[in-house]
């Protein structure tokens, strides 16, 4: 009985989590629009809320074509794959001290590592599968950019591990009760969030993608819903690198005087807010400078990091 | 230093919340255009309520997108266009015609919603371009030219 509760729990989270990210498309053409001195899209609906119904009611009647050329198993399974190592994720991010889907994991960090690491299989496949010189391009791309920027964002973490003593979410979590991780961990704050921004490739590190060089990366192929999975994917990853650095970094639902989901929500938006700065503001790195970033000043500074925060363990 | 700049572009960047948008809601909030926009063709009348055009061609000659067809009256002193006939699916509203006519008869005025459903309807014929009026160049009269008039005596000019 309880397990087929925790289930249906687990489902109404899960497809509350696709929603928020599918609603995300609006809000981020909507506040790319403030920022670029425009409206956005505010015609269906109030303020355009239901610009999400249109684009999915769109995306649905669009023919959805696999490429002859293409290999269709890994073809189609590409965006399920993006799309199921996101939403596996979840399931230890803490929302509140009693909600989340899988409460006490105690490995919890290193399983969101694990799916973080599977979801870049989706995208390289995806590359791989179209058969299209683009697709292949992007693909190789994003494994590159992750594996690299993979690395740092492991050793950037194990900074909150140290002082939190633990793998799991909820205990990283209370052991911010008196003073949240950003302020101990501040490079290794910032560290996490470049490789987070990298591992949703979203901009400045969207060279997966890279609409103008690459038309569309490795989803170049791709139509209709698969597409729009890629899509939703890729919100619901921005969504969870959010969420990630709340838990990590920010006190995740501790807050005064509102209920904690509310503090959890508020600090995820103003999260998911800056990515979408992010993207109206920075460009893109070369390929290069953006391999250099990686390896030469990143990983050196997350290893300092680590050694900084393990020396001051020492002496305390 | 890249760090220092990024954070800067992205605080300039945030600063635009609060700054007025540029957007002009359309239907609702029409655009404002100069008379010299050039929009919709019309072909305009002299000031005694005649047609201007006099079926020289020259607007159909330089129309780069050959979206003008016209052809001249049979009868000997009529020198208005039998038919005149703009494809405005083809216009590309460059304005040669407008400057090519001698007789101001063609012109072009601040109107872009030419939407329609099908193509056809986009062929505008004579009785859907002419304008009872004699649109920018309102004394402007090709029938009464200046010379045809008398001449002043200059004497009559004196104090």
């Amino acid at each position: 009985m309880s397990a087929a509760l925790g289930i249906a729990g687990a489902i109404a989270l899960l497809l509350g989590i696709v929603i928020l990210a599918a609603l995300l498309t609006w809000v981020e053409r909507r506040l790319l629009g403030f920022w670029q001195d425009r409206l956005g899209p505010n015609r269906v609906g109030w303020q355009g809320t239901l610009q999400i119904v249109a684009d999915m009611v769109k995306i649905f009647f669009k023919e959805d074509w696999v490429p002859a050329f293409s290999d269709r198993a890994l073809f189609v399974a590409a965006p399920a794959i993006v799309m199921a190592t996101v939403l596996l994720a979840f399931a230890v991010v803490p929302l509140t001290p009693s909600l989340s889907i899988a409460p006490d994991v105690n490995i919890g960090l290193l399983f969101f590592l694990a799916m973080t690491s599977l979801s870049v299989y989706g995208v390289v496949l995806a590359g791989w599968a179209s058969h299209s010189k683009f697709s292949l391009l992007g693909g190789m791309r994003a494994a590159a950019q992750m594996m690299s920027y993979e690395v740092f964002m492991g050793l950037a973490v194990i900074g909150v591990v140290m002082l939190a003593g633990s793998f799991d979410l909820n205990t990283i979590v209370l052991a911010q009760k008196k003073c949240w991780f950003v302020v101990p961990q501040c490079l290794g704050f910032v560290l996490f969030l470049i490789a987070g921004i990298a591992e949703a490739h979203r901009l400045p590190f969207d060279l997966p993608e890279g609409e103008n060089e690459l038309g569309a990366g490795f989803h170049t192929e791709y139509s209709g819903m698969k597409f729009g999975m890629f899509f939703v994917g890729e919100y619901a990853g921005i969504v969870l690198i959010s969420a990630m650095v709340v838990a990590l970094y920010f006190g995740g639902w501790q807050g005064p005087l509102l209920p904690p989901g509310l503090w959890f929500g508020l600090k995820v938006s103003a999260f998911i807010a800056f990515f979408i700065l992010l993207r109206a503001a920075l460009p893109r790195p070369r390929y290069d400078q953006l391999m250099s970033y990686g390896w030469k000043l990143m990983l050196p500074l997350s290893v300092l990091n680590l050694a900084a925060t393990g020396a001051v363990m020492l002496a305390a | 230093m890249y760090i220092m700049s990024a954070l800067r572009t992205c605080w300039l960047t945030f600063l635009h919340l609060f700054h007025r948008t540029e957007t002009q809601q359309y239907p609702e909030q029409k655009p404002k255009l100069s008379p010299r926009y050039r929009g919709r063709i019309v072909l305009t009348r002299d000031p005694d309520g005649r047609e201007r055009c006099v079926s020289c061609h020259l607007c159909a000659a330089v129309c780069p997108c050959d979206c003008i067809d016209l052809q001249k009256t049979a009868a000997p002193d009529d020198w208005r266009p039998e038919y005149f006939r703009i494809n405005f699916s083809r216009c590309i509203f460059c304005g040669f015609c407008e400057e090519a006519c001698p007789t101001s008869a063609i012109q072009l005025i601040p109107d872009f919603e030419l939407a329609e459903y099908s193509r056809t309807s986009l062929v505008y014929e004579k009785e859907h371009l002419l304008i009872s009026g004699t649109g920018k160049d309102p004394h402007y009269n090709f029938f009464k030219p200046a010379a045809a008039a008398p001449p002043k005596n200059p004497r009559s000019l004196l104090p």
